[in-house]
């Protein structure tokens, strides 16, 4: 039989809720890690136990969790209170939760300013694991996408993170520039059919591809257009909010930006807006029916100042060819005075026979249609503010 | 022994329910007693300090004897109460928002 199990992370904890195949009794365990900001919980496509935890505060940092049973029990890899402060091979413990930048000029660039919102330099400065993206084939790998942005990876299953400094240092690094909600690293795609590709999209600089393992980028922003910047088609500057692909067909990435939705079929060399017909293609996340590659969703918003639904009713918008032609959903959505936002992390898909699709607000409900979208129904109404959701579809 | 306060999430993270003792050579300082408190506590680490540069996190704040030692040198004497046990360290979140 199998089993739904969605990982929610929310402006004052975790919970995570679970559901049989039939999807429609759930229970909600939590809050975990209670008072502190979670920005992203993962499960490892090779090992659906081992879960990944962003917690995070403005008062104590970064801290990274780690699951070996489902979300039942969290530790800090590596770490044990009372236990030895170095391993037996002489490494320090504590280490899950430091991210430092790579400045070596062996590896990476001695890259230290990017801009700041008026235009000069700025440090960079760590704040916080936005995304966390387990590896398709290894459990104990994982890549951290933080503010401000870079690329982490672990290979010890979270006791330890070096930047893939390729990133920052292609050449660009110095020209990208905070959004409204800081200069955040927040997607992060792994090619299923090419493991040497990875895909990644920040705020507000735009999106990049590596070939080579996260070695070497280059900048993938052609045809995006963003009239905030002085030259709109600039090579980098582009506030991305979220993109998203299928794993049968990785080349056609699917992305709704600052304004416009845009979909590429190339690998991201080549973007055109498939914003259509919605109402306002203005908002943060997007992402793909589990067996349908053409079929898309995007949560529509009023506009970069009014981060709410249109005339307060909250619609999901779905395209069944891949943009440009969409349909409200809204049966069992709020259809009046709604005024929640869906943030860019906060959709996810299971991969049941019958698609489901989840997401949350920030005005901390968790929906869910067991049918790709045609009706909706709330898990729960609730919680704090949904910054995430992710979903694991157990055999 | 050396004790220590520490707020309520730097409590959960450590699995300690009170205050936090410690054995610290001398001299005691502010960097002394954090460093002895992460070398126990390494789960603390970058929780109240910067991983590299060791400063102090901006929203957290240091008091002892109601004195603020905030912004006191990390390497200076810290007050003789707190170095024979009398009165704790205390490491305080500071009020902001609600």
């Amino acid at each position: 039989m199998s089993k739904v199990r969605v990982l929610v992370g929310t402006r004052k904890g975790a919970f995570i809720l679970t559901s049989d195949g039939k999807r429609q009794n759930w229970d909600v365990s939590g809050p975990f890690f209670t008072g502190w900001e979670i920005y992203h919980l993962k499960g490892s496509p090779v090992d659906p136990n081992r879960i990944y935890a962003s917690q995070t505060s403005g008062w104590f940092g970064q801290v990274i969790q780690r699951s070996n049973d489902g979300g039942k029990t969290w530790e800090q890899p590596g770490t044990a209170p009372g236990e030895p402060t170095k391993t037996p091979e002489g490494f320090p413990k504590g280490e899950s939760n430091k991210f430092v930048y790579d400045t070596s000029p062996e590896t990476g660039k001695p890259i230290t300013t990017h801009m700041w919102y008026d235009g000069t330099a700025h440090p960079w400065e760590f704040k916080r694991v936005w995304h966390i993206e387990p590896s398709l084939t290894d459990p104990d790998t994982a890549y951290a996408g933080v503010e401000d942005a870079a690329l982490f990876r672990t290979a010890d299953g979270g006791k330890t993170w070096q930047e893939l400094p390729g990133l920052r240092g292609h050449g660009t690094g110095s020209q990208w520039q905070p959004g409204a909600g800081g200069m955040g690293l927040h997607t992060i795609l792994l090619d299923p059919k090419n493991p040497a590709r990875i895909f990644v999209a920040i705020s507000a600089a735009g999106t990049f591809r590596s070939e080579d393992h996260g070695k070497t980028w280059k900048p993938i922003n052609r045809g995006l257009k963003s009239q905030f910047m002085p030259d709109p088609n600039a090579e980098v500057g582009h506030c991305v909010h979220r993109i998203a692909l299928h794993p049968s067909k990785p080349d056609t990435l699917f992305m709704q930006k600052h304004w416009d939705v845009m979909r590429s079929d190339d690998a991201g060399a080549n973007w055109y807006e498939v914003s259509g017909n919605l109402p306002t293609d203005f908002g943060f996340p997007i992402d793909v029916h589990a067996h349908e590659p053409n079929t898309i969703y995007v949560v529509p918003i009023k506009s970069d100042s009014e981060h709410f639904p249109l005339d307060g009713k909250l619609r999901v918008y779905r395209s069944r060819s891949g943009g440009n032609e969409w349909e409200p959903l809204t049966k069992g959505l709020p259809q009046k005075d709604c005024y929640v936002n869906v943030l860019r992390d906060a959709m996810a898909v299971d991969s049941m026979d019958s698609c489901g699709i989840y997401f949350g607000t920030t005005g901390g409900q968790v929906y869910f249609s067991p049918d790709a979208g045609d009706n909706w129904t709330p898990i729960v109404r609730d919680l704090p503010a949904v910054l995430s959701v992710e979903v694991q579809t157990l055999k | 022994m050396i004790r220590v306060e520490l707020p309520f999430h730097l409590r959960r993270l450590a699995q300690v329910e009170t205050e936090v003792q410690l054995e610290v050579a001398p001299p005691i300082t502010q960097r002394s007693v954090l460093d002895a408190l992460e070398d126990k506590y390494p789960m603390l680490r970058g929780t109240i300090r910067d991983h590299v540069t060791l400063k102090r996190r901006a929203f957290l704040r240091f008091f002892a004897c109601q004195q603020d030692l905030s912004h006191e040198p990390p390497d200076a004497p810290l007050p003789e109460p707190v170095t024979t046990g009398a009165e704790p360290y205390l490491i305080i979140g500071a009020i902001a928002g609600g």
